[in-house]
This record gives C-alpha cells, sequence and structure tokens, in this order.
C-alpha cells in the first residue's frame, strides 16, 4: 500500500475516488397527525474523500434528517445511502466509531461520566487496551479540541456549552474515524468561541485529512471553512458546489439564504477581515 | 490480502551500518484491540533493543496509523524521538501531535480528614434544605387552596380533569386484575386453614375486614405510588430540564397554583376511588374462589358481608386513601421540583420519590391502624 493510502479506511470495494456518502434517490416521509409530509423527494448527493461539506436549506427541510440517516438512525422510505462503502444501516454496528464520528447539536455527553470517561468510553469499550494507554490517548484528544488537561476529571454538568462542544468533538474524534458529521458545530456558541471552533475544525480537517459533513445556518463558518455547500430546498439538492459558485446560483432560497440583508453583512465582513485560507 | 498484524520487525546489521526497526501492520485502535494483534505487538514492543535510539526507525511500510498507535509508539520510546525516523509526512504530523499533547492526567484531589467533616455538615443542610422545601410545599398548597376557594372559577380546572383522568381513569384496569388475582390467591390460601377447623364460614369476615380496611387501600396507594408518583417527579424533573419551569416563572405563572394544586386534587380525589375499585375487584376474587374452594355460594358471601364488615370499615378506608393520594402527589412534586438540570438527578430523583412514597404509605398505614384500632372491629 503506498503511503498516501495510509489513513484511508478500510472498505470493501476502496478506491481514491469513490465517494465517502452517496446517497440516491432518497425519499423521507414523516407521518404526522394521519398526514404523510414528504421531507426529501429523490434526493441526490454525493460526497468526496476530504471535502468540507456545509449542508444548508431552511428549517424544515430535513437536513438534520439527513445526517441522521447517513449515521442509520432513521430509516429513509425509499432509496439508498451508502456511507463508507456499507449501506447506512450497516454503519452501527460494533465499531461505528471508527469509521464515522458524530457531534450532535447538544454534545450528547453521557451525564453520568467524567470528562475523561466520555472520551475514553470507545476506547474502553474495546475491551482489551490498558488504561494508561487509553488515558495518555484521551489527553492527547483533550488538547487537540483545545481543552485544559485540568478539565479530565469535571462533569459534563459542569461545563459550559463551549466546552460541551469540544469534549464532543475529542469523543467523536477519539478512534480516528475518517468521516466526521457535525449538527450546527456553532449554534450556541458567542462569536468568538464560535470562531475559535471553526479554526479547530479547518485545522483538525486539513492535519487529519477528515472528510467532514455539517449542518449548519451560520453563514461565518460556511464562508470561513466549507470547500463546498449543498442547499436543500425543493426536497432535493439544489446545488452543490463550492461556496462562490452557490452564491452565484439562481434560485429563491439562494437569494434570500446567501444575499439577504444577514448574508451581504457576512460577506461585507467577510471583505473587511478575510479570513486566512 | 497484506498482514494486518501490528508488528515490529528488528534487522541488526543494516546495509549501511546502523540498525534498523521496520513497523508493519496497522497500528490502530480498533486493530490493537484484538486479543492476537495487542500480545503481537506488545512481545514486539518488550524486545525494545537497550539502544533504540540509534536504530532507524522505518514506519514507511505502516498500512494504517491512527493517534492510539502512535500514542504507543510514543511511549515505548519514552516519549523521546529516535535519532532517525523515516515516516510520510502525515504519520510525522501525527508523531508530533502526539509529543505535543503528550501530557499526564492531573491527579485527582485527595480525600483529606477534613473533607469528611465538610461533608457530613453538606449533609446536615442538605437535610434540612429538604425539610424547609416540604414545608415550603405544603404551606404553599394550603394557600392555594385558599386561593382555590376565594376563586373558584380561576382554577386549574382544566389541568385537574386532565391529571383525573392520567392517575385515575387510565390505572382501572391494571389495579382491578392486582386486586382480583390477590383476592383469589387470599381466598384459597385462607380456606386451607379454616377448613382445619370447620370455619369455612368465617372466610367472608377474613377477606372483609382485611380486604376492605387494609390490603384494598395499601394497595392501591402502592401501585399508584410507582405509577403516578413516578410519573409527577419526571413530568416536573423534564419541565426542569427543559427549561420550562424558568419560562412558567418568567411568566409570572405560580408554579404552586399551576403544578402542585391540580396534581394534589386529582391524586386525593382518585385515590380514594381507585381504592374502592381495587377492594371490589379483589372481594371478587375473593368470592369467586370461595365458591370454587369451599362451595359458598355468592349469594351468601354479599349477605355475610354486610352483617360482617360495618360501614365504618369503609369511611376508614376511604379516608385513608385521601391522604395517601395527597402525600404521594405532594412527594412527587417535592422530588420533581428539586432535580437538577441533567439525566443523572432526574433517575435519582424518580427513584427517591418512589421509594418515599412507598415508605410514607405504609408507615401512615400503620399510624391510621394504630389511632383508629376502636374504629369498625
Amino acid at each position: 500500500m503506498s503511503a498516501n493510502t495510509d489513513f484511508l479506511p478500510t472498505m470493501p470495494h476502496a478506491t481514491a475516488t469513490t465517494p465517502v456518502v452517496d446517497i440516491r434517490n432518497l425519499w423521507t416521509v414523516f407521518r404526522t397527525a394521519g398526514v404523510d409530509a414528504v421531507i426529501h423527494k429523490d434526493l441526490n448527493l454525493s460526497i468526496a474523500r476530504g471535502e468540507l461539506l456545509s449542508i444548508v436549506g431552511g428549517s424544515g427541510s430535513g437536513k438534520t434528517t439527513l445526517l441522521r440517516q447517513m449515521l442509520g438512525l432513521e430509516v429513509p422510505a425509499r432509496g439508498s445511502i451508502t456511507v463508507l462503502g456499507r449501506t447506512a444501516a450497516e454503519l452501527t454496528r460494533t465499531g461505528a466509531s471508527s469509521r464515522v464520528g458524530m457531534l450532535f447539536q447538544h454534545g450528547a455527553l453521557y451525564s453520568a461520566f467524567t470528562v475523561l470517561e466520555n472520551i475514553a468510553f470507545p476506547l474502553r469499550e474495546l475491551g482489551t487496551l490498558p488504561d494508561d494507554l487509553i488515558r495518555d490517548a484521551v489527553m492527547v484528544k483533550l488538547q487537540m479540541v483545545g481543552l485544559d488537561p485540568a478539565h479530565a476529571h469535571k462533569m459534563p454538568a459542569d461545563l459550559s456549552g463551549g466546552m460541551v462542544k469540544r469534549v464532543a468533538l475529542a469523543r467523536a474524534l477519539i478512534m480516528d474515524p475518517p468521516l466526521l458529521l457535525l449538527d450546527e458545530p456553532t449554534a450556541g456558541l458567542d462569536p468568538d468561541r464560535s470562531d475559535a471552533f471553526c479554526d479547530l475544525l479547518r485545522t483538525l480537517h486539513h492535519e487529519l485529512g477528515l472528510t467532514v459533513v455539517m449542518v449548519t445556518h451560520d453563514l461565518d463558518t460556511i464562508y470561513a471553512i466549507s470547500t463546498r455547500v449543498a442547499v436543500v430546498a425543493d426536497k432535493h439538492v439544489i446545488v452543490n458546489a463550492p461556496p462562490k459558485e452557490v452564491i452565484a446560483f439562481d434560485h429563491p432560497f439562494v437569494r434570500e439564504f446567501f444575499l439577504g440583508g444577514r448574508g451581504l453583512r457576512a460577506q461585507e465582513l467577510l471583505r473587511l477581515h478575510p479570513h486566512s485560507e | 490480502m497484506e498482514d494486518s498484524q501490528p508488528r515490529i520487525a528488528y534487522a541488526p546489521p543494516h546495509a549501511s551500518g546502523g540498525r534498523s526497526a521496520r513497523v508493519t501492520g496497522r497500528w490502530t485502535a480498533e486493530s490493537l484491540a484484538s486479543s492476537a494483534h495487542w500480545e503481537a505487538a506488545q512481545a514486539d514492543l518488550q524486545a525494545l533493543p537497550p539502544d533504540w535510539h540509534s536504530w532507524q526507525w522505518d514506519l514507511r511500510e505502516l498500512q494504517r496509523l491512527d493517534h492510539t498507535g502512535a500514542q504507543l509508539l510514543w511511549n515505548t520510546w519514552h516519549r523521546q524521538w529516535p535519532d532517525t525516523l523515516l515516516a510520510t509526512p502525515k504519520q510525522r504530523a501525527m508523531f508530533e501531535r502526539v509529543a505535543r499533547f503528550s501530557s499526564n492526567l492531573p491527579p485527582k484531589r485527595r480525600q483529606r480528614p477534613v473533607d469528611w467533616f465538610l461533608h457530613m455538615g453538606a449533609w446536615v443542610v442538605r437535610r434540612e434544605e429538604h425539610v424547609l422545601g416540604a414545608v415550603r410545599l405544603i404551606g404553599q398548597l394550603l394557600l392555594d387552596m385558599v386561593q382555590l376557594v376565594r376563586h373558584p372559577r380561576k382554577g386549574p380546572w382544566r389541568d385537574f380533569s386532565g391529571h383525573l383522568y392520567r392517575i385515575g381513569a387510565t390505572a382501572l384496569p391494571i389495579t382491578a386484575l392486582l386486586g382480583f388475582l390477590i383476592g383469589v390467591v387470599l381466598a384459597y390460601l385462607m380456606s386451607q386453614q379454616l377448613r382445619q377447623f370447620g370455619a369455612d364460614a368465617f372466610i367472608v369476615n377474613i377477606l372483609g375486614i382485611s380486604l376492605i380496611r387494609e390490603l384494598g387501600p395499601v394497595l392501591a396507594a402502592i401501585l399508584i405510588a410507582g405509577r403516578s408518583g413516578s410519573a409527577i417527579t419526571a413530568q416536573i424533573g423534564v419541565m426542569r430540564v427543559t427549561e420550562e419551569l424558568d419560562a412558567m416563572q418568567v411568566m409570572g405563572i405560580p408554579k404552586g397554583f399551576r403544578l402542585v394544586l391540580p396534581r394534589a386534587m386529582a391524586m386525593a380525589l382518585a385515590m380514594p376511588l381507585l381504592s374502592v375499585w381495587t377492594t371490589l375487584a379483589a372481594l371478587l376474587g375473593g368470592m369467586l374462589a370461595s365458591d370454587v374452594v369451599m362451595g359458598l355460594t355468592p349469594a351468601y358471601f354479599v349477605t355475610a358481608l354486610s352483617k360482617a364488615v360495618l360501614v365504618s370499615n369503609l369511611w376508614l378506608a376511604v379516608a385513608k386513601s385521601a391522604v395517601f393520594g395527597l402525600l404521594i402527589a405532594l412527594i412527587g412534586c417535592h422530588y420533581g421540583l428539586r432535580i437538577l438540570p441533567n439525566t443523572q438527578s432526574l433517575g435519582e430523583g424518580t427513584t427517591t420519590s418512589v421509594v418515599t412514597s412507598i415508605t410514607v404509605v405504609i408507615l401512615v398505614d400503620a399510624l391510621f391502624a394504630v389511632v383508629f384500632k376502636d374504629i369498625g372491629i
């Protein structure tokens, strides 16, 4: 195997060009009060290795549902989802944490465990690795996400919102999965922390060669770190392209979202204070 | 398929004079966790030559490396770089991260003797606060009742009827089933004993007094404490976790009047009714079992029952049940309002609430038995 593929996950038929996530003709139907609501209709989305893709869309357009379906937490009504060469339903089996990491919107830390135990959980579940090695690995991850070692013994209830997200990120990364899913990573963080979190994500994406998929509303985050943006509107992905091309795409939602008041302000700020790429 | 076993091949005489260690296989957490792989890797790591420093370490043939694998190698190298390391840029970057961030876990604060003293003090303060909370809850309930009597139209009647349905109506099947079965079992066991004395007819007295006066109300109360008492605690606790309680406070809606009062009233009304219902089901079970086992006809059972059991027993049972209901609701609310906004506390609070309310029901029942020992018997 060549040096470049050191970080590739083991995939049955993996080649460098196989998409990490491949969604085909996906239908999502929610049944509420006896009425079927179609959320996705023939949605197609393919995510290549090494992308940092932002999924945007209006409220209720099913962005988070899409993430949950990629993880196999929800089953689509029709269509197929392939993640790392397997169907999404197979993903949540044993060993899932070494294939995919998920950062839930509110962190989803285990409230009965300390920070250390939370991050160590997937490693400890393996059963064989000695405790001191696990502790060392956790301390590295803890500091990689910018947390002080002194926080290791705290309980999740004693952490601030930004710290919860960082701990959750460290936990998602503990097994070095090649794919990282993020649900609203910067929601609930102040602008300062949100920027710091974006920087962290960009660094990790670059250094670890991760494929990152995130759902976000935050225009700053989208401009600052995504390499591609997929817009979900009219029940399917209307465009999936680098941010600059997406802004130029002619669609009412895109105009409203990127070129409305908020969008223009964000772009204005970006022009005044460009993020270093 | 290449061998994925994580190994280190030590090859002494190297072409250039130095010696080299070739690391191969998959050095990832998942791979190392299989015990065969772990033992193989451990064996190779323990065979580390004392002068490993000057060896040439070659990682380029590694199939896969993650931070855990890198950590393992780094720890084996005593957290120092070997003199020559042949590695891909990404591997090197990974080792640099591990090297930069490797640190020892800060020790937990040790327990000092004075901590015990402080813990004890904290325990006493918590008890005191517990009692104060309970007193405040009862006081608030009394004030709310006064307000309800003054302005009955403003009462939380919709909440009251909702709780009455959930606590009372939906508990009818399970309480009936339980009561019926207890009645059957009791009648069957008693009949075996009474037959020895030829006192078959006394089954009516025994079943009548024990079921109406004691078992009916207590059984129903224990069942409802487990079923609705826990639900009350969990509901109010989840409202705390989701900040609904705070939202109510911000809107100026009194918690006691809207949460505690309707639950307490519904419980105090539903509990006597459920108790009577459970008793009836138990008597029915006893009556059928007596018919089958001893041949006492239901007609005889009913006539004998009215002579054997004074009606004051029923009033006592009803009064007792109302008190039980009120206590279960108050305990449920008390623990619910004390829950902290995290899941751990929610679980603990619900458990404590159920255990406390069942204990209190039995204690209060004993109290009733002592105080009213001259009535109805």
